[in-house]
């Protein structure tokens, strides 16, 4: 990289000589016709780059741009703001544990702590070579909306509800030796760049995949309790009468 | 107070959004269509969208997002007529700690948030919608997006929807971590391809959304209110809750709770109510405090126990309803620690924008650290309200306010606590170490 690119406040990706495929250039064909204006394509774009290379590099940023027709900087300034675009590659699996103060109250913490401690790593940082199989980046994370299945962390974004940290060390190491444990709630655990892939908008398989169930005690609470106890909602009529159109002013 | 299990009458459950969540493959189209689905459609699409417009004001439905607005009344915002298109954006963005019922909600039941868009984009003649949902939130993106699909095939989407001569696209967007863009204008931006931050208002979404066209942005439980409303009626639906806050809501209970989860009641239950159908507390040891919405609303204590869960009596007990995110933490918990967790996320989450929001947040974090490791003196927790009164109504965006409102509420109810930390009273609840480790 060149001089000028280490100025304070002028990010730096990594150089990796990446020449996107066929393939990727098609997906991201696909991804930009989706919307009225293809600007609107860039964070799947950003998406779909960490699922090949799994971080985004000066190539990736290089390859958004073009695709775009955007600056490199107008790509880099997107692509430094969002937590989930990492500029050293990632994992096998990335591993993000859920520390805000609820998570944190009922044993993220230690979780987190344990995990850290077990790895030998801290916050975005990598156990193992990146990529290769076992390699682990850890993570805290802030809020994942399933407060009510406290402490949970994610797996590649997939749910691990109701952790412990023995239960969360139990995890680690069958994602170290290559397992693929079933998280709680979510498709069947294949690999970060994998994921990234789906969030990038290309769904894969979308039909199996959709297929993982979710149906967890915590989210069926109330609709479960309300049949037990024969409770529920005042029943509708039969049909309505539409208002009519207001008067015009 | 110990919330045994049978200690007073349970809320009043009344599933409506959550009514198919418990059904075999709820997500599915055929599990839908079973319960009801797509009929609100069939029937919307028979009368002028300015009569869906009305009907939604009729019923007085209002934001499930946190801030309440009235959405009928939003939708008619739009300019009538013009030449730029419209949009629907659809604001999946869960983010605020505490709020977790969107997520299970797209998972358990995408097609009421689908058919929901139909309908909307219809009565504001939208012939484009995106689903912007959080990245994270990687299997409710498969879960809507395979919903699409479905809808799609069953010609529920694209061209002349049913016979109407309606158009309609929906796409999901995957958004890729960061809770500003939970902020309707960041939101707008992210979607166009930009930093998430948020735009100056005016000209608010209605005239200059997406695109700078004129755009509705709705949460997702608000839109899946739609065709309960189309099927049931705005009497029926005001039925349910109370006169300004009508309907059924999804409370989301979390914490130290003996059955925490998602319970749909009516608009104004209280949180003794859903505790009591909850299981009350964990192991019997009384509640301390809790968020009405998420913990960007000012946190309350079990005086507040029978405070109605609605927008104006929430309001006028000095808190806000929020996201109905009930966070209950018992007597264990330790408030100067829970507002330094809290604080630590507004700090990684402000965009940077606005200085006193960017640097505010920066300056309280340090402050909060040196609090809850027992470093802190009486004159930095003077420091901590000045600065937080000088955030609060003085930054760019709501991120702001709420950054400074664990800090106001908390000293309100708790600022005992924080002296006794800084006078050396109690001791420090964090150890250096840990502090290196967690942020």
């Amino acid at each position: 990289m060149s001089e000028t690119n280490r100025r304070i406040g002028v990010p730096v990706f990594l150089d990796t000589g990446v020449v996107f495929d066929e393939l990727t250039h098609g997906r991201a064909a696909e991804i930009i016709a989706r919307y009225p204006m293809s600007r609107s394509a860039l964070l799947p774009l950003l998406h779909l780059v960490q699922s090949v290379e799994g971080c985004v590099s000066q190539q990736g940023i290089e390859f958004c741009a073009g695709q775009l027709g955007l600056t490199e900087a107008e790509v880099s300034a997107v692509a430094t703001f969002y937590t989930m675009y990492k500029r050293t590659p990632c994992g096998e699996h990335l591993v993000s544990v859920c520390t805000n103060a609820l998570c944190a109250a009922l044993g993220g913490d230690a979780i987190y702590a344990t995990l850290s401690r077990r790895l030998g790593v801290g916050h975005e940082q990598t156990a193992g070579e990146p990529g290769t199989p076992g390699s682990i980046t850890l993570e805290h994370a802030e809020c994942l909306a399933a407060c009510d299945h406290a402490p949970v962390l994610t797996v590649n974004y997939e749910y691990f509800d109701n952790q412990t940290p023995d239960s969360a060390l139990d995890l680690l190491t069958g994602l170290q030796s290559g397992e693929r444990p079933h998280p709680t709630r979510g498709a069947a655990l294949t690999d970060f760049r994998s994921v990234e892939l789906e969030i990038a908008g290309i769904l894969v398989d979308l039909e199996g995949r959709v297929e993982a169930p979710t149906a967890s005690e915590p989210t069926l609470r109330g609709s479960v309790l309300a049949e037990q106890t024969g409770q529920r909602a005042p029943v509708m009529p039969e049909s309505i009468e539409f208002p009519p159109l207001p008067e015009k002013k | 107070m110990t919330f045994a299990a049978d200690a007073g009458p349970g809320a009043s459950l009344t599933p409506v959004l959550t009514r198919r969540w418990a059904s075999p493959r709820s997500w599915s189209i055929e599990t839908y269509r079973q319960l009801d689905g797509y009929q609100a459609l069939r029937s919307a699409l028979t009368v002028d969208p300015d009569r869906l417009i009305e009907l939604v004001k009729n019923s007085g439905l209002r934001g499930r997002g946190g801030a309440g607005f009235p959405t009928g009344l939003k939708w008619s915002f739009l300019p009538k007529g013009g030449s730029k298109p419209h949009y629907l954006v659809i604001n999946a963005d869960e983010g605020e700690p505490g709020t977790c019922k969107d997520i299970p909600l797209m998972m358990a039941d995408p097609h009421s948030l689908i058919e929901g868009c139909i309908i909307t984009s219809y009565a504001i003649r939208a012939p484009f919608c995106a689903i912007y949902i959080r990245g994270e939130a990687v299997h409710a993106i498969r879960r809507v997006a395979a919903a699409v699909r479905e809808a799609k095939a069953a010609g529920f989407l694209g061209r002349d929807i049913l016979g109407s001569g309606y158009d309609l696209e929906i796409v999901v967007h995957g958004g890729a971590g960061a809770y500003i863009c939970g902020e309707e204008t960041a939101l707008l931006d992210s979607l166009e391809g930009r930093r998430g931050q948020p735009r100056l208002k005016p000209p608010f979404p209605a005239v200059e959304g997406l695109y700078a066209s004129p755009t509705v942005v709705n949460n997702v439980e608000t839109i899946a209110s739609v065709p309960i409303i189309v099927m049931g009626g705005s009497d029926w639906y005001r039925s349910l809750g109370t006169e300004k806050s009508p309907g059924p809501k999804i409370y989301s209970l979390s914490g130290h709770v003996t059955r925490p989860g998602q319970y749909e009641a009516p608009m104004g239950t209280t949180l003794r109510q859903l505790l009591a159908s909850a299981g009350g507390m964990r192991d019997g040891i009384p509640l301390k405090f809790f968020t009405p919405g998420g913990s960007s609303t000012p946190i309350f204590t079990p005086e507040h126990l029978d405070v109605p869960l609605s927008f104006d009596d929430v309001a006028a007990a000095g808190s806000m309803l929020g996201t109905t995110a009930l966070m209950c933490f018992n007597e264990t918990v330790s408030v100067p620690w829970a507002v330094w967790k809290w604080l630590e996320f507004y700090k990684h989450e402000s965009c940077g924008k606005c200085t006193p929001c960017r640097e505010g947040t920066g300056w309280l974090v340090q402050i909060l650290r040196r609090v809850v490791t027992g470093h802190g003196t009486l004159e930095d927790l003077d420091t901590m309200v000045d600065a937080a009164g000088n955030i609060a109504g003085r930054s760019f965006c709501a991120l702001g306010d709420a950054a400074a409102t664990p800090i106001l509420s908390s000293f309100k109810y708790f600022r005992s606590e924080f002296e006794d930390l800084v006078t050396g009273r109690t001791p420090p609840v964090v150890d250096h170490r840990q502090l290196a480790g967690a942020h």
